[in-house]
């Protein structure tokens, strides 16, 4: 097979990669059917139903084997150019790819005892037992994922393992309709603790497609948290998700921050497996123009005494929209459960759009879950307040949004990620 | 004069409120703006601040020599225009400390001064919060969230201590006080008064301007001001009422 042909006009040349692929023959075979068999999803199918991705499926992808842009940006000078992309005054280790692929001139792996990290494509232990959990039947972009893969990032935290400084990870995209689909794999082994941030940016892009999964294991009384933090170009479509699977008496965190892309959706998939769980994902979205941005967040409570909260909120401005959709499942025997949660919003312009459906799905009786949404304006009252004490309009709608999404940012516990997230968002705010 | 209302005519939704009110300001003045429910006194209160949604179809303000319909709400205050509303807005999550430094830095800007230090911001806000006996735990919460209707009023006048304007406008900052508590907002507001600057006190009640004597008492009645006297008008409203005054001039009740 030299070409893949799905629908009517996306095609990705294999025969100019030369690169080696990082999921197994077997399940790379099965994707290659799946991918051969079934459309893209349409807003009829449930869980896209308002998100299109008819211009995913009308771009001719490649993918850069051989890649002219990620060269244009080795060396000195592209070690300046990344510099904007480190959060400041973090240490540990930076770890780069660029279109997909482990850039070693970009990176510094600081080492930590029980600490192992390397990229995918020069692995062979982790390799083993990799997609194992990531469904592709009637998946397109899973199954697309699995095929193409050729990279990724394998981070492993030995049991007992407290890791003390953060590890930063740095996607960036490049190019013109550029393909891009890492499959990571993070595993924290029981009674370790560790921190990662995921940087996703843009270098000089136009229309790309990054098509990440991230597969993730937290052991029994570990600790991971992560942070997401998504600032790619306006011309960016991103399907971005994470599997996570959760051991006895661990817990997760992450939070997700949507400041970049036109069309990203993010798929954060929580099984929780094991008793005594706690389980947080957050997020926060500013979006304008005609951005279009969907978190789609299951949880998955298969046993009894756990915790998950859930909190996202937004600002939308211009034509953009936002969907929110978060599924809770409580299974038959998973008792005591406590499962909140909560999307908020501020609709900036008459035109942005919000599409909020949290949903829970309990089939055990002794449970406390709430959800809610809130969809509400800026508060002209307010604005008019604090403009009356002298503060210009544009201050004070800074005020008040960065107010609403305080609750959020601050769940970023790593204090320079806080700051670093707390500009961010102060700038992305159009005045 | 600091400030010269001419027959200034505001409408809301259509609804003529304001009907060609007159008004004039010196520097050391205070006056009190008395009149019954409904009569505009908060119109008048907002329009000066730069509320957008009223219609002005008519008159001017002067504003130490500066057109004040034609500025923006924020540069009014810059200006050294200041509003202690009626109803003060809760603002969750926007720290009174915050905003207030924010304020007092925008300010400054506008007026080409530097910004005030982390320094000299603590110890102002110690000087001031003193003035109005408010409690320091209140300055660093969320700009009035959860405050009484009393710490509300005091809160105002604390913003109006920190911000030092030429023209403070308050409206009805004694209603909902009890004894004490006016008794500490007044003297907060006579400590402020200068031969610089000048208060509008709007008020239904006497028992303020025991405390804070006013120079005039202007009666605001369907839009305009009817009547203009001395301290001791406010007593006789109070002991009368408005309606000889509507006959007085002559009005329909
Ligand atoms: N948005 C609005 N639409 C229509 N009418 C309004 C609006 N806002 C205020 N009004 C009317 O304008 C008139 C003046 O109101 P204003 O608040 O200025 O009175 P006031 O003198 O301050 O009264 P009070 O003593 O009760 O505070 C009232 O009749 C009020 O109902
Ligand atoms: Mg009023």
């Amino acid at each position: 097979m030299s070409k893949l042909n799905v629908g009517e006009t996306y095609e990705i040349d294999i025969n100019n990669s030369n690169q080696a692929f990082i999921l197994s023959a077997e399940l790379r075979s099965k994707a290659a059917q799946i991918i051969a068999s079934t459309d893209f999803p349409t807003t009829k199918t449930e869980a896209w139903k308002y998100t299109r991705v008819t211009k995913i499926k009308n771009t001719k992808f490649k993918i850069l084997a051989d890649f002219p842009l990620w060269r244009g940006i080795k060396g000195e000078e592209s070690s300046n150019q990344i510099d904007k992309f480190l959060i400041p005054n973090l240490s540990g280790s930076v770890i780069v790819f660029v279109n997909g692929l482990f850039s070693s001139e970009l990176s510094t792996i600081e080492a930590e005892n029980g600490l192992e990290i390397l990229p995918l494509n020069q692995d062979n232990t982790f390799k083993k037992d990799l997609g194992k959990l990531i469904p592709l039947e009637n998946e397109i972009f899973y199954s697309l994922n699995t095929f193409y893969a050729q990279d990724g990032i394998a981070i492993r935290i030995a049991k007992n393992t407290q890791l003390k400084q953060t590890i930063q990870l740095i996607f960036i995209s490049s190019g013109e309709n550029t393909y891009i689909g890492n499959r990571n794999v993070i595993r924290c082994e029981d009674f370790s603790k560790a921190h990662i941030t995921m940087n996703y940016v843009s270098l000089d892009n136009e229309l790309a497609f990054n098509n990440t999964i991230t597969e993730i294991s937290v052991g029994s009384n570990a600790h991971l948290s992560v942070d997401k933090i998504q600032q790619e170009s306006e011309s960016m479509n991103s399907i971005i998700s994470e599997f996570v699977q959760q051991e006895k008496d661990s817990t997760f965190s992450i939070n997700t921050f949507t400041l970049g892309g036109d069309l990203v959706r993010n798929n954060l998939n929580i099984d929780v497996n094991g008793q005594n769980c706690e389980t947080y994902l957050s997020g926060a979205y500013i979006l304008k123009s005609k951005q279009h941005v969907d978190n789609h967040t299951i949880v998955d409570h298969k046993v009894a005494y756990c915790e998950s909260n859930e909190l996202y909120k937004g600002v939308i401005d211009d034509q953009a929209t936002a969907v929110f959709n978060g599924k809770v499942f409580v299974r038959k025997d998973a008792q005591k459960i406590n499962a909140f949660q909560s999307n908020g919003n501020i609709l900036l312009s008459n035109t942005a759009t919000i599409n909020s459906k949290p949903e829970l799905e309990i089939y055990a009786d002794d449970v406390k879950c709430s959800h809610g949404s809130t969809t509400g304006q800026l508060d002209e009252e307010a604005i008019f307040y604090l403009k009356s004490r002298g503060i210009s309009y544009k201050t004070a709608k800074k005020m008040i949004v960065g107010a609403f999404l305080e609750d959020v940012i601050k769940r970023v516990s790593n204090e320079h990620v806080q700051l670093y997230v707390n500009s961010l968002t102060n700038n992305s705010l159009k005045v | 004069m600091m400030l010269k209302i001419k027959n200034l005519h505001v409408s809301i939704d259509g609804k003529e409120i304001l009907k060609g009110l007159n008004l004039e300001i010196n520097p050391g003045e205070v006056h009190a703006i008395m009149g019954p429910n409904g009569a505009g006194k908060s119109t008048l209160a907002s329009v000066l601040a730069g509320r957008e949604e009223y219609e002005i179809s008519d008159g001017t303000v002067d504003f130490d020599g500066k057109d004040l319909l034609e500025l923006s709400t924020e540069d009014r205050a810059r200006e050294g225009l200041f509003l202690a509303f009626q109803y003060p807005i809760e603002i969750p999550g926007v720290s009174n400390i915050q905003f207030l430094r924010t304020a007092l830095n925008e300010i400054r800007e506008y007026r080409g001064q530097e910004q005030i230090s982390a320094k000299d911001f603590m110890a102002l806000v110690r000087e001031k919060s003193k003035i109005v006996e408010l409690d320091s735990k209140l300055a660093s919460r969320s700009v009035n969230e959860g405050f009484s209707g009393g710490e509300k009023k005091r809160n105002e006048i604390f913003q109006m201590a920190m911000i030092d304007p030429k023209l403070a406008i308050l409206d009805e900052t004694d209603s909902g006080l009890d004894i004490d508590a006016l008794r500490i907002v007044a003297n907060g507001v006579n400590k402020l008064k200068s031969k610089e600057n000048a208060t509008i006190v709007i008020t239904h009640y006497q028992r303020l301007l025991d405390y804070i004597i006013p120079d005039f008492v202007h009666v605001l009645y369907n839009g305009k001001i009817v009547k203009t006297g001395p301290k001791e008008l406010a007593l006789e409203l109070e002991e009368r009422g408005y309606d000889w005054i509507k006959e007085e001039l002559g009005m329909e009740n």
